[in-house]
Formats: C-alpha cells, structure tokens, sequence
C-alpha cells in the first residue's frame, strides 16, 4: 500500500489534525514503515480461517437494568481542558 | 394536471426510538429526561481510558420484542461495531453500533395508504447509543457539552424506500409510535425526542424505473414536520428538475419555523466511519427459549384490538381507531365492556364525555377519577332509562367525578336527575307547552310536521331534562294529532 499525500490529508481530515509540509513528510515516512510492518501477516495463508474479533471466548456478558455507578458532575469536569460548573466546553462547532 | 403530478416522490426513512430503560445501554447511568446537565455521566459514558462497557439485558429485550412485533428475522449471533468519527458530543470518538449484525432484519409494518392497507418493508432494526447534547447559545466563545444523553439506548428501525408521499410517511410514523407504545419499549415521546427520524428522500418522473437522487433531511422531531419535510423537500427536487438542474446528494436539516430544508454538508466528502468491530464488549447469543418468551410478552396490539372491536364488537372501524389511540384507553374500555357488556354505549361513552374530560383537562385515562365498573354503573342507568344520556354524561358526570365514592344511582336520586317516565308528571308539561305556543301547534296541524322536536324540546327544558325523550315524543305525538 503506498502512501501518498492523499492519504496522509485524508487520514488528518477524518482524524482532526493538521501538519505542515514537514511533519507530513515525516508522517508519510513512519506511516509506510506501520504499514510495511503489518503488511508482513499477508504472507500467511490464512484461507479457511475465521477472523478474530474478540480477544476472549466469552458470551452474553450482560447487565440487569439497574442505576448506579454515576460519578459526581465536579468530579466528571475535573480532568476537562475546559468547562464551567455545569458543562464540558469546546471550540465552537458550528457558525452562525 | 400540475407539474407535480408528473413526480413520484420516494422516501425510506430511519427512526430512532429511544428505549423504555431505566440506565444506560453499556453503563448505569440513569437516562432520565430533563436532568441538570452532567450528572447522569459515569466513566465509562465520558469514555476514560481503561472503562469497560456492558451490555443492558433489557436493552436487547426491548429491540428483540419490537423485531417480532414487525415480523422481522432475528440475528442470534450479535456483535457490536464502532463507528468512528469525530465531534465533540461523541466522548469516545465513536460511536458503538450493530453495523455488521442488525439484531432484527427484514419485517414489515402496515399502513394506511389512501382507503387501503399498504406494507412498508423494514431493512432492519439495530441498537445503538445516542450521542450527548451540544448547546450553542449560552456561551458567546465555546460550544457546551452536556453528556447526560451519551450513551442511552436506541433502536434504529430502518425501513426500505417503499413511501411515496408525505401522508404515507405521516401514516408510517403514526404506526411506529403505536406500535413502540403498545409494547412499551419506547415513549413515543418526540417533545421529549424519544423518537426522531431521519428522512431519505428522492424523486423521480412517473413511470421511471431509475431512483432520483437522494437527499437526507435529518433529525426530524414530530411526526407533522416529518410530513411537512417531506413536502417541501419534494417540491425543491422537483422545481430543481424542471430548472434543468442536477440535484447534489447531500445531507439537509428541516427548519420548522418557516417551513423549508437548508443544507448542512455535501455527501462529496464522503463519509468514511471505518467500522470495526468493538472488542469491548462480547458478542451476545440469542437462545431460542429467549426470543420465545419475548413473544409471549408482547400485548395485543391496537390492530388486533382494532379488528376485534369491528368484527366481534361489531363498532365502526372510526370509533374502533378512536379507543385504540394510546394503549391505556384502550385497556380502559377493554375494562369497561367486561361490566358494561354494551360494547357501542361504551364506545360511545369513551369517544364522548370521558375523551372530552380528558381534553378538557389535559389529563391521561389514568388518572380518569372514574373506574370502569362506575363508568359501567352510569351507562346501565342510561340504558334502564332511569337517567337520560344528556344529564348523565353532563350534570350526574360530573357530580360523580366530583365525588367518585358514590354510586351512580344514589347520587342521581340526591340530586333529582331521575328520569320521568310516568306519563301523569309529563302531561302536565305537554299541556303547558302546547298553549305557550298555541300558533306554532296550528303551523304542525297545517302540516309542519318538523316543529315536533320544537315541543319535545320544550318539554326537556321545562323538565329540566327529566322527561323521558321517547315517551315525550308519544305522549305529544298522540296530543297534537287527536
């Protein structure tokens, strides 16, 4: 798989992020690298067997519908870069 | 014919439905509407690192119990799948979905279309969690996040492109709220925005085999504006095709104070969710004894009310559509006919006074202050004769609904409602009116034969509405012809 800059600004479209000319270069470069490395798997066969989706054979892990486990709000805005007593704050995110 | 004649509008539509749980579908917070933000938020919902989520059993029976409902397949090996993208009331960066495994597919719902039934077919119904609530206005510099809602379970009920117009889009909307509300799964509640919709829209020249373009209106919150989209929207693609230009497949929102759709993207950028599957959480099974029970669960539903109260009630299918509006009233009159026995005084009794006091005063069957076996009490006196229908349903009512502890009899006793049905107490009466009016009795002798329910009227009045109706009108009948 090649990567190109397309790919790079695609990947930073959907991610939110922006890089200047020389970050993306050095992105392009470790992203190939990634990619290189996992591409190293494509040379096993693995025709007849069925994916790995989940990292346990466990089933039906399932909860009764119950309240609890609620955090306080001071305690929910704590770690948030932005807020005031009642709300988390972003950047705006639309315009008017 | 207009120009409009010329287009087929299709639409397909996709309706979240916000389940009847007490918590959250991977976490116990609780979902209650309308709290101060931020507080129904626990780890898990503002998606820290290291939280675990878990699945809520009843979130799985509700959507399970909707599916066989709309007789739909359903999946017995479920797993969930992120959908990742970014935007602030989405804590993870994705949002966790039945992408790959719907839990109900196919099925249909029934509608009227016109003076017929029609079958919209579902292409599925799956779970999924709702995103938070961004507020724009009350910061002049930031948007604020509140994540109350993030997290809470919704069924999404897809349904394939089979709606052409806005009344059949209004007709499948009103099904589906019926439908959640019967089965108790869903509130129905679109103030509250416990069920939204999202319309795919497109249309096309009569006779064209080939879909139009498509258009999504999106988070459409009452059924009337979905209807009101819908007209709209079709209206703009069509006078777009008739201008000669190309419509642009994109994503609109509704605006229902003036009644049009804007644009909010352009499906150029296309959206690129790389689904996954959640390793999270483990896939769940769904055991054949499980979906069974859920059957046994599901109520009748008004549909089948509706065709019991024609075909074995023998009532319009009017007032059979009328008692089956909201499932409690439905379940007050099936209380009703099991003392009242008379199945259209009943209806009538429910489509009449008792649904005017509850307009009147904003208020649910449930709180009605009559219960059914005093209702029935009130419709036995009318049949009897003892108490004429007029003062039963007005001042005998509402005397009980003022004091709901006595009997219907006793209290039309107290108050002198009885019926008059002694022709000695109405004579009288009839002799009082007929001289009062003494001109008007040559004009009937004359052959103006209508001025009868004049007298009769008269005579009710003078009674105070005691007289009994039928034997008025004999007594009078006899009178005015010797």
């Amino acid at each position: 798989m090649e990567v190109n800059d397309a790919l790079v600004d695609k990947l930073a479209n959907l991610a939110k992020l922006k890089f200047d000319a020389l970050e993306k270069e050095e992105i392009k470069s470790d992203l190939q690298k990634m990619i290189a490395f996992v591409e190293k798997l494509n040379e096993l066969d693995t025709t007849g067997v069925k994916p790995l989706l989940h990292m346990t054979d466990e089933v039906n892990v399932l909860r009764e519908d119950e309240v609890k486990g609620s955090i306080s709000r001071e305690a929910a805005l704590k770690n948030a870069p932005l807020h005031d007593e009642q709300f988390f704050k972003v950047p705006k995110v639309i315009k008017k | 014919m207009s120009t409009k004649d010329l287009y087929e509008i299709v639409v397909g539509l996709e309706v979240h439905a916000q389940l009847l749980t007490k918590s959250k579908l991977f976490c116990g917070d609780s979902i209650a509407f309308g709290q101060e933000p931020n507080i129904q938020v626990s780890p898990i919902t503002l998606g820290h690192p290291g939280t675990l989520p878990k699945m809520n059993r009843r979130a799985i029976e509700c959507a399970v119990k909707m599916g066989l409902a709309c007789h739909c397949e359903i999946e017995r090996y479920n797993y969930f799948a992120r959908k990742n993208y970014f935007y602030p009331d989405l804590p993870k960066g994705y949002q966790v979905s039945q992408h790959t495994t719907p839990i109900c597919k196919s099925g249909f719902i029934t509608i009227k279309s016109g003076n017929s039934a029609k079958l919209i077919r579902l292409n599925r119904i799956h779970l999924e969690e709702d995103a938070g609530k961004s507020v724009h206005d009350a910061d002049i510099h930031n948007t604020c996040v509140d994540y109350n809602r993030a997290g809470t379970p919704l069924i999404e009920i897809v349904s394939e492109p089979d709606l052409r117009s806005a009344e059949e889009v209004y007709n499948y909307l009103t099904e589906i709220r019926k439908i959640v509300r019967y089965l108790g799964v869903c509130d129905g509640n679109m103030e509250e925005g416990s069920l939204r919709c999202d319309v795919n829209i497109s249309v096309r020249r009569k006779g064209d085999e080939k879909l139009g373009t498509k258009v999504e209106v999106k988070n459409l919150n009452s059924i009337r504006n979905a209807r009101r989209a819908v007209e709209t929207e079709a209206e703009r693609l069509i006078g777009l095709i008739e201008k000669g230009e190309t419509i642009i497949q994109q994503t609109r929102s509704f605006d229902a104070g003036n009644g049009t759709t804007f644009a909010i993207r352009d499906k150029e950028d296309a959206d690129d969710y790389r689904y996954f599957p959640e390793p999270d959480l483990t896939p769940f099974n769904l055991e054949e004894e499980f979906i069974e029970r859920i059957r046994r669960e599901i109520p009748q539903l008004h549909t089948e009310r509706i065709s019991k109260y024609v075909n074995e009630y023998k009532l319009s299918e009017y007032d059979a559509v009328i008692l089956t509006e909201e499932k409690s009233f439905s379940d007050y009159f099936e209380d009703l006919v099991t003392f009242a026995r008379d199945y259209k005084a009943s209806a009538n009794w429910m489509a009449g006074p008792v649904k005017s006091w509850l307009n009147d005063n904003g208020n649910e069957i449930e709180n009605f202050p009559l219960k059914p076996e005093r209702l029935s009490a009130l419709i036995q006196l009318v049949n009897n004769n003892k108490v004429s229908f007029t003062v039963a349903s007005t001042k005998l009512l509402n005397a009980l609904l003022g004091d709901a502890s006595k009997e219907p009899l006793q209290l039309a006793t107290e108050l002198n409602l009885l019926q008059e049905s002694n022709a000695s107490a109405i004579e009288p009466i009839i002799e009082q009116v007929i001289s009062k009016y003494a001109d008007k009795v040559k004009e009937y002798k004359k052959g103006k034969k209508g001025l009868l329910s004049l007298f009769v009227g008269e005579v009710m009045k003078l009674s105070k509405g005691k007289a009994d109706p039928k034997l008025t009108n004999d007594l009078l009948t006899e009178k005015l012809n010797s």
